[in-house]
């Protein structure tokens, strides 16, 4: 299976040191086309504005959780399509049932490795 | 405290120093705090509901926290600035997600909500119940932390 590398991944997460050990972690697996945003609100924006390949958002954070993104980014027709990676500290299932509901591409909990976040990556861009 | 709690938050705080900084921290025996002192440099606090009430807070001296967050980012940081006490936050909120994971497991669903930091030498940590509080002990190379919890069970799932 052939994965572009040069794929472009937003990064949304409002801890900032957060978003530089994931970016860290992408980067080790190859990845370095990397935009960021601190929540949901700017993340829908950057979605809207620029083209994107691939999300991988934060579920807890304040003006628009990650829950809310991806209902709102599979609710917009020009992007409901895009691969969702939720990554994030809560792992109750009813969130994670909730998420799937939404149609999230799939789910870490925090925290994980650089081997397991290329895992979820192949295996989403596998499926499409 | 039911053991249960205290080892849900031991546990969850191991794998997450490891899996997050590749360090693995000595836990030391759990003892009874009666004041509000931080025993710290640095805290992370968050509250909770559901099957229990309450909070926790995680206490880093300088020097553990610099070396945490050091190896999670992959350079050397060299005291306590915006990125320390972000990371305080996440770690705190992560070792609560995996407390909360394994204690669902167990029938107890238990929400948290987002994390406040403080810091400081001298600084004292307010938990939301008030009174006493246990402390669970960690020893690295680098220096000490501890989990402090102020909690109270509100119901149980039967599983």
């Amino acid at each position: 299976m052939d994965i572009d590398k040069n794929m472009k991944i937003l990064l949304i997460d409002d801890f900032a040191t957060m978003r530089k050990v994931i970016k860290n972690l992408l980067k080790q697996t190859g990845y370095n086309n990397i935009s960021e945003a601190e929540d949901g609100l700017e993340a829908l924006k950057t979605l809207k504005s620029e083209k994107v390949d691939f999300i991988i958002s934060d579920w807890n954070m304040p003006n628009m959780t990650g829950f809310e993104l991806l209902k709102a980014v599979r609710a917009e027709s020009a992007i409901k399509g895009l691969p969702f990676l939720m990554v994030t500290a809560e792992g109750l299932q009813e969130n994670v049932v909730a998420a799937v509901k939404a149609g999230v591409s799939n789910y870490i909990v925090k925290p994980f490795t650089a081997e397991v976040l290329n895992e979820k990556i192949e295996k989403i861009i596998a499926k499409m | 405290m039911d053991d249960r709690f205290i080892d849900a938050f031991s546990e969850g705080t191991l794998n997450v120093i490891k899996t997050m900084a590749n360090i693995s921290p000595m836990p030391g025996k759990p003892y009874l705090k009666k004041d509000g002192s931080a025993n710290g440099d640095v805290s992370g606090v968050i509250g909770f509901t559901g099957a229990v009430t309450g909070s926790m807070a995680l206490s880093f001296s300088e020097k553990s926290i610099l070396k945490i967050v050091s190896n999670m980012l992959g350079e050397e940081i060299q005291e306590i600035n915006g990125d320390i006490k972000d990371a305080v936050g996440e770690i705190t909120n992560i070792i609560s997600g995996a407390a909360r994971k394994e204690l669902e497991l167990k029938g107890f669903n238990i929400l948290a909500a987002i994390p406040t930091v403080v810091s400081g030498k001298d600084h004292s940590i307010a938990h939301v119940l008030g009174g006493p509080s246990i402390i669970i002990p960690f020893e690295m190379e680098a220096g000490p932390f501890v989990v402090d919890i102020c909690i109270s069970r509100v119901e149980q799932k039967e599983k």
